[in-house]
């Protein structure tokens, strides 16, 4: 087993700073804007330039971080493809294509149409004094580059190929409450090596966490955490038989938290991911459910069977597909290389 | 000898060397060589030149605090006979990766150089370095006296290293692997040990996750009847801790493996009572996962305990008062903050010979779920435990009269590191400054050598550290003061100050030079997402010639503005091994 050298919690591999700050630009919070100064961006700024030769990188699954051969999942896959329920001669590959598809999609051949996609309008309202990331449009771009900046995600995170990683928390809607005179970054889970805990302690943390899901006889619960959301949810996992009664409990569960209906086109087969599909997640902010394992890893929801799923799921994220664009190129070349 | 004496001898000295000291060199080398800590040691160096060459001829252990203040061929023309060296390189803050991964502080030059000149070296300490296995292959085969290996946050090697050290080290005594940057890649190196291989001391592999051979590790722990420190690692069981501990009762210190087996009625009460016969105990770690029902199996072993490290476990606040309640002489305590301000109140109620405390975070960056410690537990700690002197204290709430109040208790501070979790937090209960809890620390605990100051803070918590922090040595800082004024005053006022690390602080190119002359006196500065421009560095650069101004760029970040700088005091020169990222000014 290999353990990198530090670590940190998950963000995503980015690319680059500009990339990421455009895509913020998308994605940014609202209401904390105004009031974070100049200091608090440029702290901000520093972490989110804080890059690779900083840290080791976990990417959503199916990334590749820029510098290194082999993805933190191609790792896995490679040594390990039982444990990760990867089922097939050509791992890399349904990684690939699984990477950037909404849940719907694990669903063979189904119709349900687990995805959240959001429309141009700032969820605001939605979230009574928490901002939530909500895409936006025609921002001016003094502001635009304020609001990168500071809501920009940091990315580091590394993950030793068995050990914990922890997603990125993209926590735009926790700002804590910034007065004049404060220099507190925009959020706190962004920052890199805050609070000052070492590698080892971190990842043992994490996997006594992923051991905390209440466990009785007969119920199995587990957190569920959306991005953007501003509290999270529990969910007992004895109560559904198979993932579509779990997509639509879920569906129902985080409804509130977007705006318009579940996108209905079409999707494309398990084994490709289709240029217009990612386009589509160029665009909009689809988002991807995933969850964390006994082992401390964070899977994409639907490769593995109900059983096995709900044995070793401790906790779940739904993630937005809009942070994977960084990295969505790559997955496509590496898509083309496949087929 | 206090440094005192050492001074009054020194006028004596001076006095008689014009007459030829009476007072042969072997005479004075053989009571110089009684002291120990290098500190004197120092002083006594600067007596005269006897003394000085007295005392290198003497010295057995050298201490290194930055391996890039000096160099090993320096080290080696100074000190001709040391037979243990302490060495440490990275700046603390890589170890919450703040630096690049290749920066350097690597081992390998100083082993070179230790092999032709210290082939009888016995000891080596190494805290952040970078250590391949290829040293460590090379320090196993080098040194055949060679009998401690502690490293401590280090990275670069793997558990073949270890597989080299243990086939090789015939006299070892000492294995001691600590929150390292390991590649595990198996357990099979500890079956490396040789058969007869008999006199292992202290074995610490806590750190490492693979699953060793089990049967060698109980052969290794029956053969080295010597043993007194074991840590084994998580994947070690509950029952197989008992078989263990049957073949060493005479062990100080105990790292469990994993606490949480299935047992049986019977297994639990052999484990009771193998525990019981471990009366040496003074020591106890480990404890992953440690599950409530089992941990009255350690009530006996406990009697005689100084130091509990649960900080693996996550216990609640019952069982831990249960546990404390068995835990009378307890010095130092390490605990997550599952045990809640209830726990802290059950320590303050049971340890009143604490003192020491370190409550880690369980789950540091979950917002949404309020739990952990307030100032509530830091305060009922302080009012039961009034020889408190060391404190690490991750909470996510804290006011400045809970502080004030926790210094009147505990006014004997020396180390002080409270981190309240979000940055730039203000007292929860008036939504002030938190400038007033550290003003309470530094004017009642005039003690204090180290600090780390957290949460909403001007310039005036800065103020009152340098007017009244007199034997600061170390202070940490992060997301706090107005300007340049708040580091102008601790470098201004704080006379003994030896590091200074600043992270994401307002302080720009006026605050770092108004250090110009102090830097010499300190071992390092680190500043880092703060307002110091690259001129600012290359000033600083300029006008201290035997300074090392390092700056790590990053990519995309402002050509002017200086990221990272780490400052250093060095007889070796700018080292040669920085690699790209690493600018020497």
């Amino acid at each position: 087993m290999s353990t990198p050298l530090e670590h940190d919690y998950i963000g995503l591999a980015e690319t680059s700073s500009m990339e990421r700050s455009s895509e913020k630009l998308s994605s940014s919070s609202s209401s904390s804007i105004p009031s974070i100064e100049d200091k608090t961006s440029k702290t901000a700024n520093d972490t989110c330039l804080n890059l690779k030769e900083t840290e080791l990188r976990l990417g959503l699954p199916g990334s590749q971080s820029p510098e290194r051969k082999l993805s933190l999942f191609g790792q896995d896959l490679e040594t390990n493809d039982k444990s990760n329920g990867f089922a097939g001669s050509s791992p890399l590959k349904n990684l690939v294509s699984g990477a950037k598809r909404g849940f719907s999609d694990a669903i063979d051949g189904s119709n349900g149409k687990w995805v959240f996609s959001m429309n141009g309008k700032s969820d605001v309202e939605l979230a009574k004094g928490a901002a939530l990331a909500s895409p936006r449009v025609g921002l001016d771009s003094k502001t635009n580059s304020q609001q990168a900046k500071t809501s920009a995600s940091v990315m580091k995170e590394v993950v030793g190929v068995p050990q914990s990683p922890k997603p990125v928390q993209d926590k735009n809607n926790l700002v804590p409450p910034v007065n004049d005179h404060a220099i507190a970054p925009a959020s706190k889970a962004q920052v890199v090596g805050w609070p000052p805990i070492r590698s080892f302690r971190k990842n043992s943390m994490a996997s006594n966490l992923a051991k905390n899901s209440d466990e009785g006889a007969g119920c199995l619960y587990v957190k569920v955490s959306m991005d953007g959301a501003p509290y999270l949810r529990k969910v007992d996992l004895k109560t559904y038989n198979n993932y579509m009664e779990f997509s639509s409990a879920l569906e129902k569960m985080f409804s509130c938290f977007t705006i318009g209906q579940c996108n209905s086109s079409g999707l494309p087969a398990r084994d490709g991911l289709s240029e217009s599909r990612l386009m589509d997640l160029l665009h909009g902010s689809e988002y991807v459910l995933t969850y964390e394992d006994k082992d401390g890893d964070w899977m994409l929801v639907g490769d593995v069977p109900w059983e096995m799923f709900t044995d070793s799921c401790r906790r779940l994220r739904i993630m937005k597909g809009s942070e994977a664009i960084g990295l969505a190129p790559r997955a496509m070349e590496k898509c083309k290389n496949q087929n | 000898m206090g440094s005192s004496e050492l001074k009054r001898s020194k006028d004596s000295v001076s006095d008689e060397s014009a007459r030829r000291s009476s007072f042969p060199d072997e005479v004075l080398e053989r009571v110089l060589s009684l002291l120990k800590s290098h500190r004197d040691r120092s002083s006594v160096s600067l007596v005269c030149k006897d003394w000085y060459n007295a005392e290198r001829w003497s010295r057995t252990h050298v201490f290194i605090g930055n391996c890039y203040s000096v160099t090993p061929e320096i080290v080696a023309r100074r000190f001709p006979r040391i037979r243990s060296v302490t060495l440490k390189g990275k700046p603390r803050f890589s170890d919450f990766n703040l630096v690049p991964e290749n920066w350097g502080a690597d081992i390998h030059a100083w082993l070179v150089v230790f092999a032709a000149k210290y082939p009888f070296l016995e000891e080596l300490r190494l805290k952040r370095m970078a250590i391949s296995d290829e040293s460590l292959e090379f320090l196993a085969i080098s040194f055949p006296n060679f009998k401690a290996l502690s490293l401590l946050s280090c990275d670069g090697f793997s558990t073949n290293g270890l597989a080299a050290i243990a086939t090789h080290c015939k006299n070892l005594t000492e294995l001691d692997i600590q929150e390292n940057g390991i590649d595990d890649k198996g357990g099979s190196w500890l079956s490396c040990f040789p058969e007869r291989f008999m006199s292992l001391e202290v074995l610490n592999f806590a750190n490492l996750t693979s699953d060793i051979n089990f049967d060698a590790l109980e052969k290794l722990v029956g053969r080295c009847k010597s043993m007194r420190v074991l840590k084994l690692n998580r994947s070690v069981s509950l029952e197989q801790l008992q078989r263990l501990l049957v073949s060493a009762p005479q062990l100080a210190e105990l790292g469990t493996g994993s606490f949480s087996q299935e047992l049986t009625i019977r297994e639990y009460e052999e484990l009771e009572s193998t525990l019981s016969i471990c009366k040496n105990m003074h020591t106890l770690s480990g404890l992953w996962d440690a599950k409530g029902i089992y941990l009255p199996a350690l009530y006996p072993a406990c009697s005689h305990l100084t130091f509990l490290n649960l900080s693996y476990a996550a216990l609640q606040s019952v069982e831990l008062a249960k546990l404390l309640a068995h835990c009378p002489r307890l010095k130092r305590l390490w605990v997550l903050d599952t045990v809640e301000d209830k726990g802290l109140e059950a320590v303050g109620l049971n340890c009143p010979l604490l003192e020491e405390l370190r409550v880690f975070p369980a789950d540091p960056f979950d917002d949404e779920i309020v739990h952990g410690v307030t100032e509530a537990g830091f305060v009922a700690v302080s009012f039961g435990c009034p020889r408190l002197h060391y404190v690490l204290y991750f909470c996510r709430q804290m006011t400045n009269a809970a502080v004030a109040t926790i210094v009147q208790n505990c006014p004997d501070f020396t180390h002080f590191r409270l981190c309240i979790m979000n940055p730039g937090q203000p007292d929860y209960l008036t939504n002030e400054p938190m400038d007033e809890a550290f003003g309470a620390v530094v004017k009642t605990c005039t003690k204090l050598q180290r600090l780390s100051v957290s949460g909403l803070l001007t310039d005036l918590t800065f103020e009152y550290i340098g007017r009244y922090a007199k034997n600061l040595e170390t202070l940490s800082v992060a997301f706090a003061g107005r300007s340049d004024w708040g580091m102008q005053c601790v470098l201004g006022g704080c006379s003994k100050l030896r590091k200074l690390e600043i992270r994401d602080c307002p302080f720009g190119n006026a605050a770092l030079l108004s250090g110009l002359e102090k830097y010499e006196s300190m071992r390092s500065l680190w500043m880092s997402a703060c307002n110091v421009t690259m001129n600012g560095c290359r000033l600083l650069a300029r006008e201290m010639p035997r300074l090392n101004v390092e700056v790590m760029k990053e990519d995309g970040s402002d050509e002017s503005q200086a990221d990272k700088v780490y400052v250093y005091r060095s007889i070796a020169g700018p080292r040669r091994d920085a690699p790209p990222s690493v600018l020497t000014l």
